[in-house]
């Protein structure tokens, strides 16, 4: 039978010769990863059950990025269970302040996801993986404590929806102007429960960043996981960093699919989705006078070295304007030092910006720029939900890297073309 | 099992099937004494142990919590049947272990109907017409999870039985 990647992974992993969507599986995991919010329940559930021992200590990932550096006693107390059940179960891969990152950053960094790779976290952005040809998605933390014992998982297969994006992108448009003009489309229910699967030539010339930034954002669109077939640029990535052998799967050519949709691409511009829902989409030429108190450039959307390039070369020589803030969130260690070789950093400063230490921050309204009552932000990150970033009548606005550095400067939402 | 119908329209979400408000505790006794509180005042006085509950699309939207299969299962509902269900929910009953199962023509189905539920082979038989209602088969690994009480229940047992067997999965390849 005909197979899409997303099927083909899963027949794999439950060692079964063929899947079809709607079947309930029982499939064996390669990667299971937790942080310092749900970490710290999951293994709660695993010592209520009796368990002692991990499946495979070498498979368990804890990535403690939430509210570390921890901002406060709660949040030490938390990151210290993690910290403690990695020293007792020699947990190589626990990465805390001075390794870490925002973990959907880090994990492909690293090397920990390969192509092929069934991983599942207890975060809902472990969709991110996707961009690897990984099936990856999120799950709650007990069913994270029922990994770290049996090493698998129950799954149902999802059906696929296959996103075609036809034709060349136009200046200042990236991944993340692509998924925003998807979900703008179909809405954040439109892919409920359904693997999607992103192919065409923009989504061959775009970039392993543009591709992360696109499964990353799948969840907001409803999906089980975000899946991109592994091409040179993939082997390119993995080659450097993979820990492990791989396995490329491509869908058949008569897999059936829930759906196809295609988009031309030389008609998408910038996107700003407004709030509440990151499917208010509207094109940057579009949205008017919205004036800006903050823009946040970072979290495991867009703070990559890829997107630090794009928005220091919008705001290099230039100023904030006044009574803005513009604070930049380097996903990871790596990235951190990367910009800084570069002088990126730098141009963040010198424009009037801070740069963070790798954290999730004010993404998910943990700290390092909380909104006050009213203001409006900016924000390369994935959420636009009310009261994500601050109370109830504050105001985020999910923008691409470039978008957001040239709304510091302008002091309202804008396009780089503006400058 | 066999069991009298409790029909409920589309999108029943977590507030319906447990309140915010009757959150203080986690208790499954006190949760089932307002099981579907806002959505049939009567349910949860009036329900039998045994009895199915038959919903609409989106069964479970809205917000994660594990309270609102759980607070179904203690009131002694059996088993849920919808047309579909809000993801989280699927997986937080399954987890729990509250047997759903998602079948197409829950609209055939009214209050006080008797059913009968073969979840191996994903049939449910409407006893008052004698027709055959075709489901997604709950396979036979997933009947040992919910027969054990969900989830972790399940592995509890499981590594009771033989201790290594959690560990066991280390020899793999690697
Ligand atoms: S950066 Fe934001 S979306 Fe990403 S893992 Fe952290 S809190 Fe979640």
């Amino acid at each position: 039978m005909s197979m899409t990647i997303a099927e083909k992974i899963l027949a794999k992993h439950a060692g079964l010769p063929e899947v079809k969507p709607g079947q309930l599986i029982m499939a064996q995991v390669d990667v299971a990863l937790g942080n310092d919010i749900t970490a710290p329940i999951a293994i709660k559930e695993f010592k209520r059950s009796g368990a002692t021992e991990l499946f495979d200590p070498e498979r368990v990932v804890f990535v403690m990025d939430h509210f570390a550096p921890n901002k406060d006693i709660s949040s030490a107390t938390q990151v210290k269970i993690v910290r403690d059940f990695a020293k007792e179960h020699r947990l190589p891969h626990f990465y805390d302040v001075g390794e870490a990152g925002i973990e959907h950053a880090l994990l492909p960094e690293k090397g920990l996801v390969v192509p092929g790779d069934l991983v599942i976290g207890a975060d809902s952005h472990t969709v991110t993986y996707g961009a690897l040809g990984a099936f990856s998605t999120g799950v709650g933390s007990t069913d994270l404590a029922g990994i770290m014992i049996t090493g698998k998982i129950w799954l149902k297969v999802p059906e696929t929806i296959r996103f075609v994006y036809r034709g060349k992108l136009r200046p200042w448009v990236e991944g993340k102007d692509l998924i925003l003009h998807t979900i703008g489309d179909i809405g954040v229910d439109g892919a409920r429960y359904k693997a999607m699967e992103f192919s065409g030539e923009a989504i061959a010339g775009l970039s392993m960043a543009g591709r992360f930034t696109m499964a990353n954002m799948a969840i907001e669109a409803g999906g089980k996981c975000g899946i991109f077939h592994a091409d040179d640029k993939t082997i390119d990535y993995v080659l450097k960093r993979a820990k492990r052998p791989w396995q490329i799967f491509e869908s058949d050519p008569g897999a059936r699919y829930a759906e196809v949709r295609e988009y031309d691409c030389t008609k998408v511009e910038p996107q700003v989705a407004f709030p509440h829902l990151p499917e208010k989409t509207k094109a940057v030429s579009e949205v008017g006078n919205v004036q800006i108190d903050q823009a946040i450039i970072g979290s495991c959307t867009n703070g990559r070295i890829e997107d630090l390039r794009s928005a220091a070369s919008v705001l290099r020589g230039k100023k904030t304007a006044s009574y803005v803030r513009l604070i930049v969130i380097p996903a990871t260690q790596d990235v951190y030092l990367q910009a800084l070789r570069e002088g990126l950093i730098e141009t963040f400063i010198e424009a009037g910006g801070i740069v963070s230490p790798p954290t999730c921050g004010p993404c998910c309204g943990g700290f390092m720029g909380i909104l006050a009552d009213g203001e409006r932000t900016v924000a390369t990150t994935n959420r636009n939900f009310v009261g994500r970033m601050g109370p109830r009548s504050s105001e985020i606005y999910l923008v691409n890297p470039a978008v957001a550095a040239a709304s510091a400067v302008l002091g309202r939402i804008g396009s780089p073309v503006e400058l | 099992m066999t069991g009298r119908a409790w029909k409920f329209g589309d999108n029943i979400d977590t507030d319906l099937i447990i309140p915010a408000r009757r959150l203080v505790t986690s208790n499954p006794e006190e949760l089932a004494k307002y099981c579907m509180e806002d959505a049939d005042p009567t349910f949860a006085e009036l329900v039998r142990p045994g009895d199915i509950i038959v919903a609409g699309d989106n069964f479970g939207c809205g917000s994660s919590r594990e309270h609102a299969p759980i607070a179904i299962r203690a009131a002694g509902v059996a088993c849920v049947i919808a047309k579909n269900f809000a993801r989280i929910f699927y997986r937080n009953a399954f987890n729990i272990g509250l047997p759903i199962m998602e079948c197409p023509d829950a609209d055939r189905i009214q209050t006080g109907d008797r059913l009968k539920v073969d979840m191996g082979r994903g049939e449910i038989f409407h006893l008052e017409t004698g027709a055959i209602f075709k489901s997604s088969p709950i396979p036979p690994f997933m009947q040992e999870l919910v027969a054990d009480g969900g989830l972790i229940d399940h592995i509890a047992k499981t590594l009771k039985k033989s201790p290594a067997a959690g560990a066991g999965a280390r020899t793999r390849k690697k």
